[in-house]
């Protein structure tokens, strides 16, 4: 009998409010979370918006030991974390910890700790050789996200197999297909998994400044992120993280757990194309999808919704849209899709683990997420976007991608579980 | 279930570029522990490193990559040239969507990043390199890969600090399994500049005497830390079906068991680099008696030395089996160091000699390890067992045989 990966626990931070249920409410009510960056001064940048997160570590819960010693997205990912579990249900202190895994998504890691912290040791750049004498003992937590795996593992009480994957921005739904792949051969029973990220510092806002491949539409920080809208002009970032309580499905079953869904299928594929750029076929997205519906044994008329990747530029819309009709065929016509990112921004290594909560919200709620700002479809993009209104839909397969620098394609298919509880 | 064959190995160490100079120093117990030379260390109270010498990446890469890759990107894509070229694979050999690409990172191009931080914060935004924006980042290395090499199967890069070398290889191994025929896999590191420097010597985990003979002393009673190296191995990794479509393919050795365990923060907890091992030993099916020799992890911190060397005791008995750290004579790799450790113990397989571990003059004697000491054994070498640790927890653990 082969194993089979089911997520019984969900946590979010997310932009627009802290934990599962804010982060739901944003999303069926299609509101948007950008906003000018508060964060810093971003007014020296071309792009100066972001989807912020309210995130008070106090309030959260967090010790001021945590709060001095964690980067944000760490944080996040122990906040997101402790409620996913309490979601869960699972006792963590009566299983085996060596069965219980770790895979965490993050694409820049601790970033923003590290540009902090340059920025007092080279005094703001003015020296090469940064001063040893600044370095906080927890620098080296910085310099390898791996330590933000060690954090969540901590919270959980993980003695398994433990990681970080970075695969820039598909790294939110690749550190999932890799926690599911530990369960379905049978290295752990319970993995708790997902992405983080907390990018929202100078360097990072200047990465996607220099190649303009962020939205400049600075007055109007609301409605910035417009994917398939024909007025679009660009990513808009964003912050949060989703953890995931990754589960076997006999285990779950034999506690009487909630099951979400089910991590049926998973593919990632290189692009061999351009660091940053999309071919506009979109083969290689179209293959992941492929694979990963055949691994679910699932048909492409079975897909009752596709989370799109939905960025915000062009270039995206116009790849993703060939992929899905490349693999959907005719069926691509008739399944809505959306993007979150309208309503969040760009959470880099965290938002792939953040569409697939607001996917298996979808299944929960019977109602499907809309694209915000979409107001005047682009004539290019022909599919059916679900613009501005959640629409009711009763989902059983939903197909959430993701693409990333690096040409990283991805794609997952969760599946309703039968007779799964609550 | 599909087996795994390695077939090419690319190597950039600090004692030697190329698997053959590799090899010959490696054997020789040649060590490339010196002070630094890539930024001035006056000001650091750490002074050594294994620096790769003699890579001059415009010899081996396009000009237009030298602007857009870091220092380690360079080596790792070097390195993977040198991999297929062993391996005999020529594009078009393999249908490009059944090679995958998986890497380990630890930081990421950190010295790229360095210099463009600098930029944006004494010059201004639009000083900052229109690369910055993946020349860092931890995914570059397998991006890169593919794009030079026109592979479009499955991507993915492992980050669990100094584990991930070996965990990339349990990856791609994973791949294979999963139906493609070859995966290009390994990791090549470098963190040499001052940036990356202070938060090397922030970790608490540098040794602090710049002796290059008296630094890294792993099971030594004098044992104060490790010396950071950069470098690393990317192998070619493929199915032995695969290796059979081109006739003459020289088979290294094959990866038949890995394991990656996490250590709890609670004391009461055994560490979990033990039980890594005996899940990598019983994923390969084997016993420990048919265990030649084991690549320790070898931190040089006395209290992960005593833990590794009770893990070793617990599964062989005491000088139960040859133990040993080729990384003596390079310092530690980072992504780049469970890689060079396996590749090792994959030559060690193909070439029937076991390296020495240098500069260790007084192991201390409770550890009860036969640490194989200043000259290489020779002698049949069936099966290895390669064993890394990553900061914070991760433990990794893996098994070569010789291929038959």
């Amino acid at each position: 009998m082969s194993r089979r990966a089911v997520i019984t626990g969900v946590g979010v931070v997310a932009p627009g409010g802290i934990g599962t249920k804010a982060y739901w409410k944003l999303l069926s009510e299609g509101r948007t979370a950008t906003r000018i960056i508060t964060h810093f001064d971003a007014s020296p940048y071309r792009s100066r918006m972001a989807g912020e997160a309210d995130f008070d570590p106090v309030r959260e819960g967090l010790t001021p030991q945590e709060i001095r010693r964690l980067d944000r997205a760490a944080q996040f990912a122990v906040v997101a974390g402790r409620e996913a579990l309490a979601d869960s249900g699972i006792e963590f202190d009566q299983l085996d910890p060596g069965r219980i895994g770790v895979s965490l998504g993050t694409a820049v890691g601790c970033t923003t700790s590290l540009e902090r912290e340059f920025i007092v040791g080279s005094d703001r750049g003015k020296y090469w050789e940064v001063d040893q004498s600044y370095a906080v003992p927890h620098l080296y937590d910085y310099f390898t996200p791996s330590s933000m795996a060690t954090e969540l593992a901590w919270t959980v009480g993980a003695e398994g197999p433990v990681s970080v994957v970075s695969t820039g921005c598909t790294s939110g739904l690749d550190s999932v297909g890799y926690a599911a792949e530990l369960i379905m051969e049978g290295s752990a029973d319970v993995v708790v998994t997902g992405g983080t990220e907390a990018p929202l510092s100078p360097i990072t806002v200047v990465c996607f400044d220099v190649i303009r491949a962020s939205s400049t539409r600075n007055d109007d920080p609301t409605t910035a992120c417009r994917p398939f809208d024909k007025t679009r002009d660009g990513l808009v970032l964003g912050e949060g993280c989703a953890i995931i309580v990754l589960e076997e499905l006999e285990h779950a079953r034999a506690r009487g757990a909630h099951i979400y869904g089910e991590v049926a299928g998973f593919a990632s594929r290189c692009n061999a194309y351009h660091m940053t750029g999309l071919h506009p076929e979109g083969i290689e997205m179209s293959d992941a999808i492929n694979i990963a519906l055949k691994q679910a044994r699932s048909d492409a008329t079975d897909v009752g919704y596709i989370n799109a990747h939905g960025s915000g530029t062009k270039q995206n819309d116009l790849h993703e849209t060939a992929a899905f009709k490349r693999s959907l065929g005719a069926h691509a016509y008739k399944t809505p899709v959306s993007g979150f990112k309208s309503m969040i921004g760009h959470s880099l290594g965290a938002i792939g683990s953040l569409e697939i909560v607001g996917s298996l919200l979808a299944f929960e709620e019977g109602l499907i997420p809309p694209t915000a700002n979409l107001h005047e479809p682009d004539p290019e993009c022909d599919l059916d976007y679900v613009p501005l209104v959640a629409r009711e839909a009763k989902v059983n397969t939903v197909l959430t991608v993701g693409s990333g620098f690096g040409g990283f394609q991805s794609a997952m298919v969760l599946k309703k579980v039968e007779g799964a509880g609550r | 279930m599909t087996r795994a064959v390695v077939t090419g190995i690319g190597i950039a160490s600090p004692n030697g570029l190329g698997p053959t100079a590799y090899w010959r120093a490696t054997l020789h117990g040649e060590a490339a522990i010196k002070p630094i030379t890539r930024f001035d260390s006056a000001n650091y109270w750490a002074k050594i490193a294994g620096e790769v010498p003699g890579f001059e990446a415009g010899r081996h890469l396009q000009g237009r990559l030298l602007p857009q890759t870091d220092h380690m990107t360079r080596l790792t894509l070097v390195g993977t040239d040198w991999a297929l070229r062993g391996a005999g694979v020529q594009p078009n050999d393999i249908p490009d969507t059944d090679i995958a690409v998986i890497t380990a990172a630890t930081a990421g191009g950190y010295e790229f990043g360095q210099r463009e931080l600098q930029k944006l914060w004494h010059q201004g935004p639009e000083y900052v390199s229109a690369y910055q924006s993946f020349a860092w980042f931890y995914a570059v290395n397998t991006g890169q890969i593919s794009i030079r090499h026109g592979t479009r199967g499955p991507g993915a890069v492992v980050v669990s600090e100094q584990a991930g070398g070996i965990d990339s290889i349990g990856h791609a191994r994973r791949q294979l399994r999963k139906g493609v025929k070859l995966a290009l896999t390994g990791g090549m590191d470098s963190s040499l500049c001052p940036w990356a420097w202070v938060a090397h010597q922030a970790s608490g985990s540098l040794s602090r005497n710049n002796n290059p003979r008296r630094a890294y002393l792993p099971f030594d009673r004098d044992a104060s830390g490790y010396v950071c190296g950069e470098g690393g191995a990317i192998m070619v990794l493929e199915t032995p079906e695969s290796a059979a479509e081109r006739p003459g393919t020289r088979v290294y050795g094959e990866i038949v068991g890995y394991a990656s365990t996490f250590d709890s923060r609670m004391p009461s907890r055994e560490p979990g680099l033990k039980r890594a091992a005996e899940l990598a030993l019983r994923d390969a099916g084997m016993d420990a008696s048919e265990i030649d020799v084991v690549f320790a992890d070898a931190a040089g911190i006395p209290e992960l030395d005593k833990a590794e060397a009770e893990a070793i005791k617990g599964i062989f008995g005491p000088f139960g089996v040859p133990v040993t750290a080729p990384k003596t004579m390079t310092g530690r790799l980072f992504a780049g160091g469970g890689s060079l450790d396996v590749a090792s113990a994959i030559l060690s397989i193909y070439w029937s000699a076991i390296p020495p571990t240098v500069n260790v003059e007084n192991p201390v004697p409770e550890y009860e390890i036969d640490l194989v000491m200043n000259e290489a054994r020779h002698g049949k070498v069936k099966a290895a067992l390669v064993l890394g640790r990553g900061k914070g927890g991760f433990n990794s653990a893996m098994v070569v045989r010789e291929y038959r």
